[in-house]
C-alpha cells in the first residue's frame, strides 16, 4: 500500500501545524475537522504549494526534505480545488487536453468526456458553466493527468445540495474504479461518512485519530471535537426490496431497517449513519409508536458523555450501534453492560458504499 | 508638402514599435518578479521603475547622455559591440526609450499578474505544466488585456517622445529626427503649415490609439475578462 509520510511543522497566523506521522492511503482518506484546523494547509503541503514545511515523502519518494524540493508539477498528483480552477480562457475540450497533453493520454480524453457526461458541455466556455459542471471538468481533468495521489479540498463546499448529490457518484466511481488514492478535506461529517473508508481527524494544527471512518465517526471521545457534528454510528446494509406501502428495506445483521428514501435496486450495498441522539432506548419492545425502527441490542458499555449524558454502546447484532441518552435515564432503565433493550431509531441518514 | 515631410512619422512609427515589442518582452519578467515577490528590495524597484513617470525628460536625458558616451561602460560595449556611438543614432534612440517607456510596460503587465493570482497557476501545475509552461499557456493568455494596455500606452507614449530625444538624438533627418523634434523645429522655423499636418496627424493618431485602448477595456470588462 503506499503511504504519505510527514514530518511537517508550518506556523499559521494563530496556530501551528504539526504532524509527524505515516498516513497508509488507500480509496478515499478524509482529512476531516472543523474550519481552520489546518486540513487545507496539510493538503497545500502535499500538494507542493507550501515549501518549507518539513520532511514529506510519498511512498519511497522524497518530495521535500530540508535539501530537495520537489515542484508541484513534478509529482504527479492531480488537486480538485474548492472553486474549480478551470482555465477560462480555454473551452470544456481544451480543459481536458491540457491536463491530457501533458500527461501523454490525448486519446483518453473522448472517453472521459462521455464518462463524465460532459459531451453537450464539450464546446462550452468554462465561465458559462454551473457549478456542478464546473466540478465535474475538473475531476474529468484530474483525472486525465494520470495522476497517482488524487487531492480534493472541499470540492463539494461550493455547491447546494442538490448539486453535492450530482457529484456524489462521480467520486465514488473515481474512487472505486480509478484505483488511485484520494485524500480528501471536509468539514461535513456527512459526506466523510458517505465517501470515506478511513478518516484521519485534525484539530488545531494536530492529528487527534485515524482509522476506518466507522470507528472514528462512532468514537465518542473525539466525535464532539470534529465540528459540532455529534457522534452516531455507521451501519452498512444491503437494500431488499420495496415494501407493498412504498418503504425501501434494507437488512443488516441486526434486523430490518425501512425508509421512504429510495436507495436503488434490491442488492444495492449502503451505509446508514444513524446519530447517537436519534436513538432512544426501552427495555420492553416499546408498543403505540409511530417509529418505524425498533431494533433488538444488548448493551455493551456505558460511558460518561458531559455533564449528565451518558454514551449507550449497543451490540446489535454484531452491529454496533450507538445512543446518547442522559445518566438519569440509564439509571432509570437498569441500563449496564449484558442488558438487553431496543433502539428506537428515530431517523436515519442514508449514504451510497 | 511632400512625402519627405512625412519621414519623421515613418520613424516616430518605426521607433514606437520597435520599443514596445522590446519592452513587450523585456518588461514581462520585471512585471512578473515584481507581482510576485516578496523581496524587501521590491519597492526599491518599483520606484525606479517609475522614475521616469515623474522626471523631467531632460535629467533622464541627461544621464543616458553620459552613459552613452563611448567612455562610460554602457557606450563603450555598444562602441565594441557596433563600431558606432548610441549618442544621435536610431540604436541610442531605441535604448532611451526603453527608459523612458517602461513604466508604460511594467504597469499594466504588474496589474494583470497581481489581479491573476495564484490559483490559476496552482490550477495549472497540479495537471503537470511546469513554470514557463503554465506562463506561456495559461497566465500570459489570461493577462491579455494587460498586455494589450501596456502595449497600447508604450507605442502611444514612445510616439510623442520629445525631451528625452532632443537630448541624446539630436534632429538627424532619417536617424532621429522624430515627429515631435520635427514639428518644434518646422515652428521655430515658421513653417505652419508642415507643423499643421504633423501636428494633426499626431493628434489623430493618438485618439485614435487611446480609443482603441479604451474600447478594448470596455469590452474586456463586459466580457469579464481580466
Amino acid at each position: 500500500m503506499t503511504t504519505i509520510d510527514l514530518d511537517i511543522a508550518v506556523q499559521l497566523s494563530d496556530f501551528k501545524l504539526e504532524i509527524d506521522r505515516r498516513i497508509p492511503l488507500s480509496g478515499l482518506t478524509a482529512l476531516f475537522g472543523p474550519s481552520g484546523a489546518g486540513k487545507s494547509t496539510l493538503l497545500r503541503v502535499i500538494a507542493g504549494f507550501e515549501h518549507g514545511a518539513g520532511r514529506v515523502a510519498f511512498g519511497d519518494e522524497v518530495w521535500e526534505d530540508g535539501r530537495r524540493f520537489v515542484p508541484p508539477h513534478r509529482r504527479r498528483i492531480a488537486t480538485v480545488f474548492q472553486d474549480p480552477r478551470l482555465f477560462r480562457h480555454l473551452d470544456v475540450r481544451g480543459n481536458l487536453a491540457y491536463a491530457a497533453r501533458r500527461a501523454g493520454q490525448v486519446q483518453a480524453v473522448p472517453a472521459m468526456i462521455d464518462r463524465f457526461g460532459l459531451s453537450p458541455l464539450s464546446g462550452r466556455r468554462t465561465d458559462t458553466l454551473s457549478g456542478g459542471e464546473a466540478q465535474r471538468v475538473a475531476l474529468a481533468r484530474a483525472l486525465l493527468t494520470a495522476p497517482r495521489l488524487i487531492l480534493m479540498d472541499e470540492p463539494l463546499s461550493a455547491l447546494d445540495h442538490a448539486r453535492r448529490l450530482e457529484i456524489f457518484p462521480y467520486i465514488e466511481e473515481l474512487r472505486d474504479e480509478a484505483k488511485v488514492p484520494i485524500l480528501y478535506v471536509s468539514h461535513v461529517q456527512s459526506e466523510v461518512a458517505r465517501l470515506a473508508g478511513h478518516m484521519l481527524t485534525l484539530a488545531g494544527g494536530r492529528i487527534t485519530g485515524f482509522g476506518p471512518t466507522t470507528d472514528i465517526l462512532g468514537d465518542p471521545v473525539l466525535a464532539p471535537g470534529l465540528g459540532g457534528e455529534e457522534p452516531g454510528s455507521l451501519i452498512a446494509a444491503t437494500v431488499s426490496g420495496i415494501t407493498e406501502d412504498g418503504l425501501c428495506a434494507l437488512d443488516f445483521p441486526g434486523g430490518t431497517i425501512l425508509t421512504t428514501q429510495r436507495l436503488g435496486a434490491a442488492g444495492a450495498r449502503v451505509r446508514l449513519f444513524v446519530r447517537a441522539r436519534d436513538v432512544l432506548l426501552s427495555r420492553e419492545r416499546p408498543e403505540g409508536l409511530s417509529a418505524l425502527n425498533i431494533l433488538p441490542a444488548v448493551v455493551s458499555s456505558i460511558t460518561d458523555a458531559g455533564p449528565a449524558s451518558a454514551d449507550v454502546a449497543l451490540d446489535c447484532g454484531g452491529t454496533g450501534l450507538r445512543a446518547r441518552i442522559t445518566r438519569r435515564s440509564a439509571a432509570a432503565l437498569g441500563l449496564e453492560p449484558g442488558v438487553p433493550c431496543h433502539a428506537i431509531l428515530k431517523s436515519v441518514a442514508l449514504a451510497r458504499d | 508638402m511632400t512625402l519627405a515631410d512625412l519621414a519623421p512619422l515613418w520613424l516616430t512609427l518605426k521607433l514606437a514599435a520597435t520599443v514596445t515589442a522590446l519592452l513587450l518582452v523585456l518588461g514581462t519578467p520585471l512585471a512578473w518578479w515584481l507581482a510576485r515577490t516578496r523581496s524587501r528590495i521590491a519597492p526599491a524597484v518599483e520606484a525606479v521603475t517609475a522614475l521616469p513617470l515623474v522626471l523631467p525628460p531632460t535629467v533622464l536625458g541627461f544621464y543616458l547622455l553620459l552613459a552613452f558616451n563611448p567612455t562610460a561602460p554602457l557606450g563603450g560595449f555598444w562602441m565594441s559591440l557596433t563600431g558606432g556611438t548610441l549618442t544621435f543614432s536610431f540604436a541610442g534612440l531605441v535604448v532611451a526609450s526603453l527608459f523612458y517607456s517602461l513604466p508604460f510596460t511594467v504597469q499594466p503587465l504588474q496589474a494583470a499578474f497581481t489581479s491573476l493570482g495564484r490559483a490559476p497557476l496552482e490550477a495549472a501545475a497540479s495537471v503537470g505544466a511546469g513554470p514557463l509552461d503554465a506562463f506561456l499557456t495559461v497566465a500570459a493568455p489570461l493577462s491579455m488585456r494587460g498586455y494589450l494596455t501596456a502595449a497600447i500606452l508604450t507605442f502611444a507614449h514612445t510616439l510623442g517622445e520629445f525631451g528625452v530625444v532632443l537630448m541624446v538624438g539630436g534632429n538627424i533627418p532619417g536617424e532621429t529626427r522624430v515627429i515631435s523634434i520635427a514639428i518644434y523645429e518646422e515652428v521655430e522655423t515658421l513653417d505652419y503649415t508642415t507643423a499643421h499636418l504633423l501636428s494633426g496627424l499626431l493628434l489623430g493618431l493618438s485618439f485614435a490609439i487611446l480609443l482603441a485602448l479604451y474600447t478594448v477595456n470596455g469590452r474586456g470588462r463586459m466580457r469579464g475578462l481580466g
